[in-house]
């Protein structure tokens, strides 16, 4: 087929899929601070208001809360909206409206009321966003029973999985990372959904589970491709949902490989790593050769300069030589740093990248 | 108009009182809200709209609930836990909801529904149907930015929802004087671009009247309303019982708002006919026996399963 030869972005990735959401179902709706605005969130919403109308694609008051609960309203009226904000961050401002009422709706009505609802919320990163516009903030949400939460990376599951949220009847947090934004994917042009709850064996291997959230699934690919060139054979897991988890899928990897690494966008205090790393404690302790290991951010808010974000992120190299030491070294470090150091400056996710997001 | 006014008024009123007559046996283990003192707003607002419209509540949703012809039976039993309420026991007396009569929910976080009434509102507009959303909430609701917020949006996209304000006086036990400026509420609506309007709030004419009007401008494609009617919740704020002897209300104010009570304020105009005392009477007696055979068919139904409570989590 010609067709999944298509190369487009994410971004594009998730504009088409809103697009098609909007042709299949008058029920969507397409709401967010920014969306029918000239940068339409980073492109994902451009041309999507003179397409569909104004009385589908809406711009909105700062006022996350309020609108939130205008959603709610909505999708237990019988629309489907679909939310945007361009960083997670804000949404921290809706709370109350997700977690009391998105989450509960249908629980405290003994399931008579359903909330089919999306809310887009965008990871920043690089290029200075600092401490209150790079947060990844998936456990917060993971924590709430009556919520889905899922993390994509590619961009051919970012737009079948955003498809699916759409279609689902539930409540469906949907984050996506500003870095992987402008990744190119083959993407096909029909149509196609993509489950909420599983977990995607991106590179199979023996030697350790390799689970990565969101953009870190990017790092711990080159990591691997640079360790299986010294002999290390990782097994990379694209996690895509944290709620629910998809523990089948990787405790069935650590019961093959004997070892569990997790590498998160998020802080490791409470974050969903401990999580991934409890259920497979729980289930398949015996399976484990060594223990586990967590890599994700340093427990400290992001910061805005660059002479200051530099070791913040970990890093492809930074995993590799993390994993090679923690599987017992014997790795040729100099051969993978002129691998895997980085050609473009850290701070941004490809060269031609100019800011200022 | 009046007597059926006057009967709903006095179901929620005997209702209200055959709760408390019952909580102290403690089988009914969650919190209740009652709306003693405060009937005529509930129903002199939901007399006015017609069943397909909608209407949210709070807390201190069972006159909300049962003016809008929520099931009685459904309600005594969630206040009970069992199977049979109407929300199976997952939401006790702080979460009722009867689709079929439009009553669309109540939550009790405060300024929760505002949106969802919002949002509902909006919903009918985008599928065109003919319907009006009311959303009842008290003075303190009014201090929650969700609900700014919320009026903003309505009045942006001229939604039609009523905003009906029950202005009690106290959130708890905190006087409205001690949490807001001395400026009217309703000004603040109608500097949102609301049609602001009062109504004595223990008339239940006055609100009956003030909610025909509104709704006739909502259906007309008129700017939200914001409805304020000044009333009084007579017992404490959580629970069965009178609070007065904590002292938080300045003394004798309770009586005069018992002197202007909704229901025998009515009572005495229909009375006033050897044909309207015989109705008053005969009300008395039906909803007694009404209330007597809900409570008897609530405490039939069986209990809850907890088996069954991850089946309501996800549609």
């Amino acid at each position: 087929m010609p067709e999944i030869k298509r190369r487009i972005t994410q971004a594009e990735a998730i504009r088409e899929a809103l697009a098609q959401a909007m042709e299949e179902d008058e029920r969507v709706i397409v709401i967010g601070e920014g969306v029918p605005d000239p940068k339409g969130i980073f492109g994902t919403t451009t041309g999507l208001q003179q397409r569909f109308g104004k009385s589908r694609v809406f711009d909105s008051p700062l006022s996350e809360n309020g609108i939130t609960g205008i959603c709610v309203g909505a999708a237990i009226s019988g629309m489907r909206p679909v939310m945007v904000h361009q960083r997670i961050d804000f949404a921290l401002l809706a709370m109350d409206q997700i977690v009391n009422n998105a989450a509960k709706w249908h629980y405290m009505f003994a399931g008579q009321v359903k909330v089919p609802m999306v809310i887009r919320v965008i990871v920043g990163r690089g290029w200075g966003p600092g401490p209150q516009h790079a947060q990844s903030l998936q456990a917060l949400f993971a924590h709430i029973p009556g919520l889905k939460v899922v993390m994509p990376t590619s961009g051919y599951d970012a737009k079948g999985m955003l498809l699916a949220a759409i279609r689902d009847d539930n409540p469906v947090i949907f984050i996506e990372h500003r870095w992987l934004q402008g990744i190119a994917d083959h993407v096909p042009e029909a149509p196609y959904a993509v489950p909420l709850d599983q977990a995607l064996i991106c590179r199979p291997g023996k030697q350790a589970s390799l689970v990565a959230f969101s953009y870190m699934t990017v790092e711990a690919r080159l990591a691997a491709e640079a360790l299986a060139d010294q002999g290390i054979d990782l097994e990379v897991i694209d996690a895509r949902s944290v709620r629910p988890l998809d523990m089948r899928t990787i405790v069935e990897s650590v019961r093959r490989t004997g070892t569990l690494i997790v590498a998160d966008t998020a802080w490791k205090t409470g974050g969903i790593a401990g999580e991934v790393i409890a259920g497979v404690a729980e289930t398949a302790f015996s399976a484990l050769k060594r223990p586990p290991l967590r890599i994700c951010l340093p427990d400290i808010p992001v910061p805005t300069s660059p002479h200051l974000t530099r070791d913040y992120y970990p890093d492809a190299l930074y995993l590799a030589r993390a994993i090679a030491a923690h599987l017992g070294g014997g790795v040729d470090d100099a051969e993978l740093a002129r691998r895997l150091v980085r050609a473009t400056p850290h701070d941004v996710p490809q060269r031609e990248f100019r800011g200022p997001f | 108009m009046m007597f059926t006014l006057y009967r709903s008024m006095l179901r929620i009123r005997r209702v209200e009182e055959a709760i408390a007559e019952r909580y102290g046996a403690q089988e009914m283990r969650c919190p209740v809200h009652l709306s003693i003192g405060q009937e005529a707003v509930a129903v002199g607002v939901c007399a006015a709209l017609e069943p397909r419209d909608g209407v949210f509540g709070g807390h201190r949703a069972h006159a909300h609930y049962l003016a809008k012809g929520g099931d009685l039976t459904a309600m005594l039993a969630e206040i009970y836990g069992l199977e049979n309420g109407c929300c199976r026991g997952v939401g006790g007396s702080m979460h009722i909801i009867d689709l079929a009569a439009g009553f669309l929910g109540a939550v009790p976080i405060v300024g929760a529904t505002v949106p969802l009434a919002v949002g509902a509102a909006w919903a009918a507009r985008l599928r065109n149907e003919d319907k009006v959303i009311a959303v009842f909430f008290g003075d303190g609701t009014f201090e929650e930015g969700v609900v700014h917020e919320s009026i903003n949006f309505a009045v942006l996209h001229k939604l039609p929802v009523l905003f009906v304000c029950e202005n009690n006086l106290y959130a708890c036990y905190t006087r409205l004087s001690d949490r807001q400026p001395d400026r009217p509420i309703h000004g603040i609506a109608a500097a949102h671009g609301c049609r602001a309007v009062t109504a004595e709030g223990n008339d239940v004419e006055a609100v009956y009247a003030a909610t025909r009007a509104a709704v006739a401008s909502l259906r007309a494609g008129g700017a939200p309303v914001f409805l304020e009617c000044p009333t009084y919740r007579w017992r404490e704020h959580c629970g069965p019982n009178l609070d007065d002897h904590l002292g938080y209300r300045p003394g004798g104010e309770l009586a005069e708002w018992e002197s202007a009570c909704p229901v025998s304020r009515l009572a005495s105009v229909l009375s006033s006919s050897p044909e309207g005392a015989g109705l008053v009477a005969a009300a008395e007696a039906e909803i007694a026996a009404e209330i007597a055979s809900a409570f008897t068919a609530a405490l039939a139904g069986p209990e809850p399963q907890p088996a069954d409570l991850s089946g309501y989590l996800y549609a």
